[in-house]
């Protein structure tokens, strides 16, 4: 099993006429079962086609050609548009939007948001490269060309959730080499803003019995890590949950921002020591580098075995 | 993006709330000018990115406008926390009744904009929250409908405020909110919202931030604000080694050579992307290593773009090598970053081998991006070494090669 996605996932791609949407298109297409990309959309291109894929003016027209409900989108078109565009897709009845653009302002991602709670739609990102089950299906760039994912990717026992699209594939890899696979890997994006946090995913993580464990990768800015912190409490969480947390040289430089736009520390609890803090007090393992994340895995995997039987 | 006291001032004038007789000044003159205008005694604040300006001595009382202009003179002079002021506001002194404090921040949790509002204005809103959090009231508000001013009301009634407090009180944190979101503030706060002995309302401090990724779309305020493309308001200055890693990542729009930190360092670094800058920067801390910089690649750069970044990197004074290293790209490709430094240190006049301490950057074209680091003897890593691993490798050479 998974989560979110599956190899029945029908999706768009929103921008499918731009250069590197071209390439993931054609990326998702030769991943794992191949994704079912029903369609694109780009105003002005409809006829047209990429690798194969039908281009329609509008989500609407791509809907009718599909002849019922489609599962998600994916939205790269520049950030001026980006609004525009995931209201299109959830006014047309998309559950799953997963937003590739970088550098939206928070207001639009904010309305974004709670458009697709209004409509019990969920949002991946924006900034984020997307969603990727091992060897079945992609959606988005997550691992690069199919032949680079397959290299970082195996399936396996492990949930991944990174702020970073590139540590998503980091961590996988190391999980890979080490003989742990991975259940679902999801590159939450990297914004102050983002529709799907760590804790708002754990119930499904928690609900999906492939998964054992938790990897995941956090950065200074924002009150996720301690949203998280409280959820595993409050919900006696079955999944041992290990932490790697980049940017601590940011708590000696407040005000600045680095990597990514939500790692801007506006409050006390934003930074890296607090959430170490609020993580270990959850019983959530905080790692000091990437390579002893698998050990620590593998002995939390085994300690739950030992302890249910 | 953070703006200037007599900036945010500006904001909330424009946005229909009340703010004292005031006036901003670059010299002495000026704010003797503006003094005799408000005819009356005055305030006289430096104007400077940075808190502390009562403690520094920033903010200075006057009765005549002759004293305003001696106060003025030296708070021009006066440096706060690095800063030096960009003038003075000269503001009138009012008769204050009580202070209140209005604020309408993000929540990232909630992911909607909240409104904080106090009956204990005047001090820092994360104090009066710590220590007296029934004097704080919050209230969320929604960004698909139009903001409605009974939203501002029950936030400010809750504090048991009524009587013609809550009528006047009401507009202003209701303006507030509706600036908040017209123009994509990360933060906009009016502290103190002061009560006069006169019965007016007014914001005697504001602050407000931008959020940088919308400048473009609020080209109309910054413009009637005089804020220039150039002005990048960070917490300190961009020193002229950033300025010049901008003029590379601006060369052309494909992918990002730049995002550049200076530090004092002796080992430079050419690093990406985002989260695996972060992770590098503080494995080559973690090793005892010296950083020369920060900086991202990220997603499809030219060779001309990451051999400027290389570029500037080795030329900068004591900087005695480069690591180069990447978590596993996807887009950015290995062979075009192996090409971009190697062309960097041979136009330099530098053998790469010598001045390379590491290259590891697996993922997207490894294979010929390998082939061409082996060409030129450059120690290079693939995935099965570990980003803190290729960071201590890094830091071992360059401590080696000093002692």
């Amino acid at each position: 099993m998974s989560i979110l996605v599956d190899e029945n996932t029908t999706f768009i791609v929103q921008g499918i006429t731009g250069r590197e949407a071209v390439n993931l298109t054609r990326e998702c297409l030769d991943y794992g079962k191949g994704a079912k990309i029903v369609g694109g959309v780009t105003p002005g291109r409809r006829g047209r086609d990429v690798h194969g894929v039908p281009v329609f003016d509008t989500v609407a027209q791509a809907v009718e050609h599909h002849g019922g409900p489609i599962d998600g989108s994916v939205v790269t078109v520049p950030p001026a548009f980006t609004k525009d565009a995931v209201f299109e897709a959830l006014e047309n009845g998309i559950k799953l939007v997963v937003i590739v653009t970088e550098r939206i302002p928070r207001g639009d991602v904010a309305q974004m948001v709670e458009l697709a709670r209004e409509r019990d739609a969920r949002i991946i990102g924006p900034n984020c490269l997307g969603i990727i089950v091992p060897d079945v299906i992609k959606m988005g760039g997550i691992g690069g060309p199919a032949r680079d994912a397959a290299k970082s990717y195996s399936p396996g026992p492990v949930g991944v959730i990174s702020r970073s699209g590139g540590m998503t594939t980091e961590m996988s890899s190391t999980l890979t080499a080490a003989g742990l696979g991975q259940s679902t890997a999801v590159s939450i994006g990297g914004d102050a803003i983002i529709g799907s946090s760590y804790a708002e995913l754990m119930p499904l993580f928690e609900a999906d019995p492939e998964t054992e464990a938790l990897v995941i990768y956090t950065e200074p800015g924002g009150r996720m890590e301690a949203e998280l912190a409280r959820w595993v409490s409050d919900n006696h969480s079955r999944l041992p949950i290990v932490a790697f947390m980049a940017g601590r040289f940011m708590d000696e430089m407040p005000g600045m921002s680095f990597g990514h736009a939500g790692t801007i520390v506006e409050g006390k609890e934003d930074t890296a020591t607090e959430k170490i803090a609020r993580l270990a007090e959850a019983g959530i393992v905080v790692a000091e580098e990437i390579s002893q994340i698998p050990s620590i895995v593998a002995e939390k995997i085994a300690e739950r075995a030992g302890s249910i039987t | 993006m953070r703006f200037y006291e007599y900036e945010s001032r500006a904001i909330v004038a424009k946005a229909g709330i009340p703010v004292t007789k005031h006036g901003f000044a670059k010299t002495a003159l000026e704010a003797r000018e503006i003094a005799e205008e408000i005819a009356g005694p005055v305030v006289i604040k430096s104007q400077v990115l940075t808190g502390g300006r009562m403690k520094a001595g920033g903010v200075q009382f006057a009765e005549t406008p002759d004293e305003a202009a001696r106060h003025a003179e030296n708070v021009l002079e006066l440096e706060i926390g690095g800063h030096m002021p960009r003038g003075v506001l000269v503001d009138s002194r009012a008769a204050v009744k009580h202070e209140y404090y209005a604020g309408v921040v993000w929540d990232g949790i909630r992911k909607q904009p909240v409104m904080l509002f106090s009956d204990m204005g005047g001090i820092d809103i994360e104090e009066v929250a710590e220590e007296h959090p029934d004097h704080v009231a919050r209230g969320h508000f929604s960004t698909l409908r139009p903001f409605s001013d009974w939203q501002a009301k029950q936030v400010i009634a809750s504090l048991g405020i009524t009587g013609s407090a809550l009528n006047r009180l009401t507009p202003i944190l209701a303006r507030l909110a509706r600036l908040f979101l017209e123009y994509d503030m990360t933060l906009a706060e009016i502290n103190p919202l002061s009560e006069l002995e006169d019965g007016a309302f007014v914001a005697l401090d504001a602050h407000m931030d931008m959020e940088n990724e919308a400048r473009s779309r609020q080209q109309a305020l910054l413009r009637e604000l005089g804020v220039g493309d150039e002005e990048t308001r960070q917490a300190r200055e961009a020193t002229p080694f950033e300025l010049a890693g901008e003029e590379v990542d601006a060369q052309d729009h494909r992918g990002v050579a730049g995002n550049v930190t200076e530090f004092d360092g002796n080992l430079g670094l050419v690093i990406g992307a985002g989260g695996g800058s972060l992770t590098l920067f503080d494995a080559v801390r973690a090793h005892g290593g010296h950083p020369a910089n920060y900086c991202e690649i990220g997603g499809t750069p030219s060779v001309r773009k990451a051999c400027g970044l290389a570029k500037l990197v080795l030329s900068k004074p004591g900087v005695e090598r480069i690591a180069v290293m990447m978590s596993i790209v996807s887009n950015t490709r290995v062979d075009i970053v192996a090409r971009g430094v190697i062309k960097a240190c041979i136009e330099l006049g530098f053998d790469p081998a010598e001045k390379i301490a590491i290259f590891r950057i697996p993922g997207a074209w490894e294979e010929e991006g390998f082939k061409i680091l082996e060409k030129y003897g450059i120690d290079y890593a693939d995935r099965s070494v570990s980003l803190d691993g290729a960071a201590k490798r890094a830091v071992e050479k360059i401590q080696g090669s000093a002692g």
